[in-house]
């Protein structure tokens, strides 16, 4: 059988030639990958989050109300966990699977410089501008362009019990700086009413760096020097902060599980009245207070997050609705993120996730919605404080959020694994 | 001529990615687009061997691999000796045996970290109300070390199930009159086990356990589901590594640099594997 | 009765995780969450079922359609690669050509290359021929991880089988094919049942590829859904835990039913 030959043979000599024609095939041309305005109708593809802010239900209820009103374009949204949203992001980019990607406050400098998502500066009025609240107005912005139109604006607040916290004779005025927290914590502990008042989001992932943003700011700490160009973390309120942290789980205050929960195990640990105190995001001020799924609604009361002598920053979560960079129907895209980011829109649910529009602040339809929140926010979002903007960021991010771990579980000192960690991610600036 | 079909569905998949992911290891890829990329030559391995985050994530590896396959060797010998045994209901006993297998690797990993939940799970509610243990303890979150155990507990869980069928089959191709011969001349079921039907078995035992070291090897999507990596890194594998590389930090050079490092640790293996077969059939012909 | 003991022991330590999965699917939240644990729930519901059979949108489609995906792909890949295993498989246990082990192995060596190696570069191909996010792409990846496979067990397996029966066909006028066909392939049964049953299992448990390579609807497999599942519904684990029965299912009932293939396949087969 001669022919047999010829298979193994041009096999042979295809795998030698492989690394050379894969090489060429390094300039080849991409334009069948980039997108395209499109008409404007038809059916587009938008990802989206569950996990805060709006409720996958929210966000049905919304694209229904916009196709009844733009008849001509059909929305096919798609829901992931917080976790699987950037790498799905990424992983679909090259297919121009999605039209509109939803996008972290993070991501801009990383997403903008790769054209995973569009510049639309020159289609960004320049009202939204001055009508945005500063704090969201920065979500999807990246050395002066916008790359999407902030939707969601959030930071994390500090949530009580009021009935433990009433037991344990505990000042609600004293939770307006950390030591006060401590304080209270110890007291509550003390008095047996539960086993750890504190609970966070502590596993090795974003919302760990969530939470230690928050501190770091509290104890008047910064990520980067203020040229971007070195590490800073490793020192002043950064250790601070984590030292901080370390305390709380030393002092038995904070539940040891925390360091593998992420938003919604802190709110279920919390709803269960298993905590007397937790930090998390807007959204569980009403899931808390809803007694289908919470056993000490009506119990649960905000607060502006407390100060740790550096100020009371809080960390900037908000997010973006963004034209992704391979949608072939842009137009489409872009009429429905206009919709779902108008005022109208946000304040009707301002229930699930506050607005992003200065204005609606003073709408009585919104505060009336939940003042208590609205005044907490009010103060918070006055200032906010950022994670590092550079395009490498998520690096970076993993890195820090195995170091701390490594500090939290005792397995390094605190000023050990800062500057391990600064050591590491040096190079990535 | 048969074959032209399956080297065309396999080489065609399989060589041009592979020969490509070696270019690229080479650039510094670091987009999900094609495009004009920068050749950096052996820098990506260079950064990668020099990176403490590599060397821990061997390490979890190395000792998830050692850890799960000789687990799942040792129970799986001793599963297929009860698997051959004549017993009653010995069909439901192997319908029983063959169900984590079935069991889909995410659901497997889902089911354990359930069981394993801090604060809900049933190992917790079971250790404490049999009094062997005081209370709650979190068992995928407060020790990275005991997480990885963890992990290696669900794997051995689900494949020690496969690993016995094979050495089942194993087991029924010796055949019965040598340990039967062995007993009538005074051996105890022991020293048959290990003077007759080890070195019998001894070719399957070492097929079995290459193939799982190599499975075992590659391990992601356990770690993906139970632990994500967590806690401080302590469950992060070579290819969890890769995956957060490729993905997460958009570094495809990197993450190809790292991938065709795990090849050679697996090439190693695998070079193993076939001198094994070769020796069989050398001692079959 | 030592053998019997071992045994129990055995079934119990399989079967303890896999009846708390399914407790799980059909006890009331609250039971869940309930400290000391009550090992059987007070309320009993299948409304978790219901919602994922019923449901219009969100979970319960995604879940639907991830189902019928994962069937698609999964036949899809079976009718290809075990075809064109078995066919190589006959090639390389009856054919004498040059360089017959070296073809084998080289099969055999892709079956070991870790998929992350191949996942990069792939996925750039894929998004330049459309192919990310659809079932043909998923087709076509996972046949080549099953066809090694297929065609290493049916090779061996077709080995064992006596080469005489095969003469006498061709003796009486059969030709090579119609000798396979006629001849072989019903004696190779067992065989073929086994790789079908692996490779099928390949398919649905195989989730790194598809992790990267689907993101709607259109193509995402069960794996997929149940991991998203996972970590967007975090706390509804009775959700999880139904999602998770009906996700064990197809391949559970599968194994059982063709056990005993599996045995007389992987005897006279593969580990010979």
């Amino acid at each position: 059988m001669p022919e047999m030959h010829y298979p193994r043979r041009t096999l042979l000599a295809a795998a030698a030639l492989l690394p050379l024609t894969a090489a060429c095939d390094v300039g080849g041309s991409n334009s069948s990958d980039t997108g395209g305005e499109g008409t404007g109708e038809g059916k587009i593809t938008a990802l989206f989050m569950q996990q805060a802010g709006y409720s996958e239900a929210d966000i049905r209820a919304m694209t229904a109300d916009f196709q009844a009103k733009y008849p001509k374009i059909t929305v096919e949204p798609t829901f992931v966990a917080y976790e699987a949203l950037h790498d799905k992001i990424v992983a679909a980019a090259p297919a121009g699977t999605y039209d509109v990607v939803l996008i972290d406050v993070i991501w801009p400098a990383e997403f903008g410089s790769k054209k995973i998502v569009t510049d639309v500066t020159s289609q960004f009025p320049a009202a939204w501008k001055t009508d945005m609240l500063g704090g969201a107005l920065k979500t999807a912005e990246y050395q002066g362009k916008y790359y999407g139109v902030p939707w969601i604006l959030d930071s994390k607040y500090l949530f009580y019990n009021t009935e433990i916290l009433g037991k344990a004779g505990v000042d609600v005025a004293t939770l307006s700086t950390w030591d006060g927290v401590l304080a209270a914590a110890a007291k509550i502990k003390a008095a047996n009413l539960v086993k750890h008042p504190l609970v966070w989001s502590w596993k090795q992932a974003e919302a760990l760096i969530c939470d230690y943003t928050q501190l770091l700011g509290a104890f008047g700490g910064k990520f980067l020097a203020d040229d971007f160009k070195s590490i800073a973390f490793d020192s002043g309120g950064g250790l601070e902060a984590l030292k901080w942290m370390k305390k709380t789980i030393d002092d038995g205050l904070t539940n040891p599980n925390s360091m593998e929960s992420l938003e919604e195990d802190v709110r279920k640990i919390f709803s269960e009245g298993s905590a007397a105190m937790a930090l998390n995001w807007t959204y569980m001020f009403n899931a808390a207070n809803d007694p289908a799924q919470s056993k000490v609604a009506g119990k649960v009361e905000v607060l502006p997050t407390p100060s740790g002598g550096g100020g009371s920053p809080g960390v900037n979560g908000s997010m973006a609705l963004c034209v992704s960079g391979g949608s072939k129907n842009q137009k489409a895209a872009w009429t429905y993120i206009s919709y779902l980011t108008s005022a109208e829109v946000q304040n009707k649910y301002a229930k699930s996730s506050l607005p992003c529009w200065g204005k609606s602040y003073d709408d009585p339809a919104v505060v009336s919605v939940s003042p208590k929140m609205v005044a907490a926010a009010k103060k918070e979002l006055a200032s906010l404080i950022s994670r590092p903007e550079v395009p490498r960021y998520n690096e970076i991010s993993q890195i820090l959020q195995a170091e701390l771990q490594q500090a939290l579980l005792g397995k390094k000192a605190p000023e050990k694994a800062l500057s391990d960690a600064a050591a590491q991610a040096k190079s990535l600036l | 001529m048969l074959l032209l079909p399956a080297a065309l569905v396999v080489f065609g998949v399989v060589l041009w990615p592979a020969g490509r992911a070696l270019v690229i290891s080479f650039l510094d890829v670091d987009s999900p687009f094609p495009g004009a990329y920068p050749f950096v030559g052996l820098r990506n391995y260079t950064d990668i061997l020099g990176n403490p985050r590599f060397w821990a994530a061997a390490q979890h590896t190395l000792y998830f691999t050692v850890a799960s396959t000789t687990l799942e060797v040792v129970l799986g010998l001793g599963l297929a000796h009860l698997l051959a045994a004549p017993m009653r209901f010995r069909w439901l006993f192997r319908a029983i045996v063959i169900l984590p297998w079935a069991l889909p690797t995410i659901v497997n990993g889902a089911m354990w970290r359930w069981i394993l939940n801090a604060e809900y799970g049933a190992l917790n509610a079971l250790l404490t109300q049999l009094h062997l243990m005081g209370d709650y303890r979190s068992w995928l979150g407060s020790d990275p070390f005991l997480a990885l155990n963890m992990v290696v507990v669900a794997d051995v869980w689900k494949n020690t199930s496969l690993v016995a069928f094979f050495l089942l089959a194993g087991l029924s191709a010796i055949p019965a009159e040598l340990g039967e011969a062995a007993r009538i001349d005074g051996a105890g079921s022991f020293r048959v086990f290990w003077r007759i039907t080890l070195p019998l078995l001894r070719p399957t035992l070492a097929a079995v356990l290459v193939l799982r070291v190599i499975e075992a090897f590659k391990v992601f999507d356990i770690v993906y589901v139970m632990t994500g990596g967590g806690p401080a890194s302590g469950t992060q594998t070579i290819t969890f590594l890769t995956y957060l590389q490729a993905f997460s930090a958009q570094r495809f050079s990197s993450g190809a640099a790292l991938a065709y490092l795990t090849v050679v640790a697996v090439l190693m293996l695998a070079l193993i594997y076939l001198r094994l077969l070769r020796q069989q059939e050398m001692r079959a012909s | 009765m030592r053998r019997t003991l071992g045994a129990l022991t055995a079934s119990t330590l399989i079967l303890a995780p896999f009846l708390w999965l399914i407790v799980s699917s059909i006890a009331g939240q609250t039971d869940l969450l309930e400290r000391p644990l009550h090992w059987w729930p007070e309320h009993v519901t299948l409304s978790r079922y219901r919602e994922i059979f019923t449901g219009h949108e969100g979970v319960a489609a995604q879940f639907r359609s991830a189902m019928l995906n994962s069937l698609i792909v999964g036949a899809g890949t079976v009718v290809i690669s075990v075809s064109v295993g078995t066919l190589g498989g006959y090639a390389l246990a009856r054919l004498t050509f040059p360089l017959r082990r070296t073809t084998l192995l080289s099969f055999l060596v892709t079956y070991m290359l870790p998929p992350i190696v191949l996942i990069i570069p792939l996925y750039l191909l894929m998004a330049r021929f459309g192919l990310l996010d659809t079932k043909l792409g998923l087709i076509i990846v996972y046949c080549s991880l099953a066809t090694p496979f297929a065609l290493w067990t049916m090779s061996t397996f077709f080995g064992s089988l006596p080469v005489e029966l095969e003469e006498a066909a061709r003796v009486d006028g059969c030709t090579r094919l119609g000798a396979l066909v006629r001849v072989i392939l019903p004696l190779a049964r067992p065989g073929v049942v086994a790789t079908t049953l692996f490779v099928f299992l390949l398919c649905w448990d195989e989730f790194l590829y598809a992790l990267i390579f689907t993101s709607t609807s259109d193509a995402k497999t069960i794996p997929v859904a149940i991991a998203e599942f996972t970590g967007r519904n975090a706390v509804d684990f009775g959700l999880i835990a139904a999602g998770g029965v009906l996700a064990a299912l197809p391949p559970v009932l599968l194994a059982v039913v063709l056990q005993r293939h599996l045995i007389a396949g992987l005897t006279t087969g593969s580990l010979k």
